[in-house]
Parts: structure tokens; C-alpha cells; sequence
């Protein structure tokens, strides 16, 4: 259909020009106002507390103690069953989060602008490995650390980035790529571009001693530090892609570890959802599938900007430690990838494929047409609250979520 | 009329480009026979209300 396909055109246009730089870090209150007390904003699509997943329900008994909202881990559990706190999902306040997802008042985010199109988008600074709130860890350290975070890297990383006047990311995302980077599952080169950036502005804001020695061996220390800048970037380049009428292109895919839900384009901020899958993958020493919670986060706004998954054959090693095989099976699925989107993206590309750029703008129809759901590189968490990572894996998208979008595009363009 | 039935069917060994369900592949490479497979699921998945709509989107 000629509005369909002149849509797209847009989408696409919108998508390949958008211009991500890493402007700021704020508390959460300054860069969402509408965000207030007891407000807690999680992954995936909307949910109610009786149907979210241990770990969802882990983080916001931890993250109501964090905020001084409950006394108790097990107060937070009961308020929140009460209906004290009011849930929604990061997406409809401009912001993503890794894995549950939180986003309070007090938490300091990462702020990208988008300076093509003028919209900002929001995400918490990510936490590291092992036992972190966004896998659902909720002990003494892990919100320890979270108030690290809040009063120390975060007014730094702010004070720097401001200093510098931003990082632009898009180039940043093309060098990790020819790193061996697929940006969702592997952020080893990102992470030290990153560093290398900041690191000589924050050792002039901060100053020297314990402070900054601290801030930088935890950014070093932590190979997955720019996913979260990765999902902030890829949904400050996604949201002007919102709301185009007659466009078939995929702006969002996310998951609260009980639903999938995608939005697309031609159907505005309406959520299509379905039951999650669990992820299929490798697990840490002591752990199996029997403790694996299903899919889970907002990360996979990566895969819908075309990288994590869809990138994956830039990054060998993933493969490997996802368990999705060999490293020419990693090429196959950005191949695959390819058949379910419109276009390469000419300034990401991969050098294995020959410079092919990453497949880019999932256009629902190719989708269903082909039976190819998009593949998506997580990290794995385990199904009881407050233990946490239990190992990585792939899993795809279910079909049923884009049949239901393909059936309400369908009718907003009178076609039936 | 064109021969139907070509003597080197009979004569060199078969040649197979397998479409759909890799385990028809799988067998014959099992017992030494070229083979190619190709990945292919019908479209819509089978639901041909959805293929319709799908042709009607213009895939």
C-alpha cells in the first residue's frame, strides 16, 4: 500500500537521522518532573503487582526501601500488594531500564538528546554484574550500592558530561561495532571508548584522590557500563519515530518478565501483547534452566535500533557466551535479521559481512511474512526475587504480538 | 515434446534442494546425499486470513 510504504520512508528517515549525544546525568525527580513520590517505573509494558514476576516484585520491595518508602523488605512487599505505590512503564515517561527496569525519584539518569529532533530520553546508570536490583537483587549491598550511585557517580558523571558539552554516541556505536560489540549482550569496547572519553574531564571535576580512583575502577570494572547508555540512545533515536500514520515499523519492544509488548508506528502508543518466552542459553556455575525467570527488560530497544541481536554477527563472542552457537551462526542471524527489516544502516556497519550495515526498522509485515520473530540477546535472571543474574541466552520475540499489530493497523487504515 | 523423465535422473546421483522441514535434509545428508536445504515456513504461518491481510498491506 502506497501509504505504508511512503510511511516507512519517514520512519526510516527519522530513524537513520537521529542524532544521539549523551548530554547530562540527573536525579531522576529534575529529569522526569511528572515522576513524584512513590512512583515506581518498571520494564515492559503496563502490569499490576498480582501478575508481575519474582524478580519485578523483588526490585520494587528493594527499591521502595532505597527510597525510604518501607522500612522493611517485607513492608515494601505488603504496600505494594495494598496499592500503595503507583506502577507504569519507563516508556511512557521517555525512559528504558535494563532488565526490571526501576526508575524512582532519587535515582540519578543518564540523559540523552536526540539534537536532530530535539526529544530527550532517560535511563538509570547501569549497576554491574551478579546481584543488582535490575536482576532483582535486593540486599544491603546492592542498595549500598545504589546510593553510590546516587550521590557520587552520578553528580560526577553529570558534572563531566556537562563540562565536555555531551558525547556523541553515534559514532561511538559504529567504532564498538568494529570491536566485536553487538552493544546488548557485549559493551567491552563501548565501555573503554567511554571511559576514554570521560575520564580526562572527570579527572579535572573531580579531582584527584580516593573519589575519583573509585569512580574510574568502576567504570573499568564493568564491561557492561554502556548498555544502559546503548537503550537510553536507542530510544531517544526511536521515539520521533512514534506515531506515523500508516508506518508498519516497529518503535519499541520490551518485557516485564510476564508479557511481551511492541508499539509500532502506525498504531501511536498502543502496546500488543503477548506472553514472554524464556530465554534459551547458558547458565553460571550452580544454576539451570529450572531457575531462569522468563525474558525480561527494556533492552531490547537495542535490537529494535538494529544492534544486540540483529548485530551479532559484529560481535563472535557473543555467540558463544549466549550459547547461540558457532561464530558464522551469529552471521546467519544478522542475515536473518536482514529479511524482517527495511534497510541497512549505513553509518553502522559490520566488517565480517563486508561492511553490510545493521539491519534496521522491523517492519511487522516482513515479520509475519517470513515466520522470522526478532532475535534478542538478554541476560537471564533468576525466577525468585533478590538473587539475580543466573546467566545469558537468546530469545525471540513472540509472533502474537505482531498478528495483533498487523490486525489493528489494518483497521486504522480501513483495510480489513 | 520435451522428455519428462531425463536418462541422468537415473543415472548420477540425485541432487536435492530440500524446502521447509529440515528433517528431510537431514536424513538424506545422513546417507550421503548432496543435499541443500532451505529454510521456508509458510507465510502468516499457515493462517490464510493473515495471509490475506498481509497481501492486502502490500507484502
Amino acid at each position: 500500500m502506497e501509504i505504508i510504504e511512503n510511511a516507512n520512508r519517514e520512519a526510516l528517515e527519522r530513524m537513520l537521522g537521529g542524532d544521539p549525544v549523551l548530554v547530562d546525568v540527573l536525579p531522576a525527580s529534575e529529569a522526569i518532573p511528572a515522576l513524584t513520590e512513590r512512583m515506581i517505573l518498571h520494564a515492559g509494558p503496563p502490569i499490576e503487582w498480582e501478575r508481575m514476576c519474582g524478580p519485578m516484585r523483588g526490585a520494587i520491595a528493594g527499591i521502595a526501601v532505597f527510597e525510604g518508602w518501607a522500612a522493611s523488605l517485607a513492608e515494601a512487599e505488603t504496600m505494594a500488594a495494598g496499592g500503595a505505590f503507583e506502577f507504569h512503564p519507563n516508556h511512557h515517561f521517555d525512559a528504558v531500564g535494563p532488565m526490571t527496569g526501576m526508575t524512582t525519584i532519587s535515582q540519578p539518569l543518564l540523559v540523552v538528546e536526540n539534537r536532530a529532533y530535539g526529544n530527550k530520553a532517560y535511563c538509570a546508570i547501569n549497576e554491574g554484574l551478579g546481584k543488582v536490583m535490575r536482576f532483582g537483587g535486593n540486599d544491603a549491598e546492592v542498595l549500598a550500592r545504589l546510593a553510590w550511585l546516587r550521590d557520587h557517580l552520578g553528580p560526577a558523571l553529570g558534572a563531566a558530561l556537562r563540562d565536555l558539552g555531551g558525547i556523541p554516541l553515534k559514532n561511538l556505536i559504529a567504532r564498538g561495532l568494529t570491536m566485536g560489540d553487538e552493544m546488548h549482550q557485549r559493551n567491552v569496547g563501548c565501555s573503554s571508548l567511554l571511559l576514554r572519553e570521560l575520564a580526562p574531564t572527570l579527572a579535572r571535576t573531580v579531582g584527584a584522590g580516593q573519589e575519583l580512583s573509585e569512580i574510574l575502577a568502576f567504570i573499568a570494572g564493568n564491561d557492561q557500563f554502556f548498555l544502559n547508555v546503548a537503550m537510553v540512545l536507542g530510544k531517544a533515536i526511536m521515539d520521533p519515530v512514534r506515531d506515523i500514520e500508516g508506518s508498519s515499523i516497529v518503535t519499541a519492544m520490551t518485557r516485564n518478565g510476564t508479557d511481551f509488548g511492541i508499539r509500532v508506528s502506525g498504531t501511536g502508543d498502543e502496546w500488543f501483547t503477548a506472553p514472554v518466552e524464556m530465554p534459551e542459553g547458558l547458565y553460571f556455575p550452580g544454576f539451570t534452566a529450572a531457575d531462569a525467570n522468563p525474558d525480561m527488560g527494556d533492552s531490547t530497544i537495542v535490537e529494535t535500533i538494529g544492534l544486540g541481536g540483529f548485530a551479532m554477527a559484529a560481535a563472535p563472542a557473543v555467540a558463544g557466551f549466549v550459547g547461540a552457537g558457532a561464530a558464522s551462526e551469529a552471521a546467519n542471524t544478522t542475515r536473518a535479521m536482514a529479511e524482517i527489516t527495511l534497510a541497512e544502516n549505513p553509518e553502522w556497519t559490520i566488517p565480517a559481512l563486508d561492511y553490510q550495515g545493521v539491519p534496521s526498522g522491523i517492519d511487522i509485515r516482513l515479520v509475519l511474512e517470513t515466520g522470522l520473530a526478532p532475535t534478542i540477546n538478554t541476560g537471564i535472571a533468576h525466577r525468585e526475587p533478590g538473587v539475580g543474574q543466573v546467566g545469558a541466552g537468546v530469545v525471540r520475540a513472540p509472533m502474537d504480538c505482531f498478528k495483533k499489530a498487523a490486525w489493528a493497523l489494518a483497521e486504522r487504515l480501513g483495510v480489513s | 515434446m520435451k522428455d519428462k523423465h531425463p536418462a541422468s535422473l537415473f543415472v548420477a546421483p540425485p541432487r536435492v534442494v530440500n524446502i521447509g522441514l529440515e528433517a528431510f535434509a537431514s536424513e538424506l545428508a545422513s546417507q550421503g546425499v548432496e543435499v541443500i536445504h532451505v529454510e521456508w515456513v509458510p507465510p502468516a504461518d499457515g493462517d490464510p486470513k493473515l495471509a490475506d491481510l498481509l497481501s492486502k498491506l502490500g507484502v
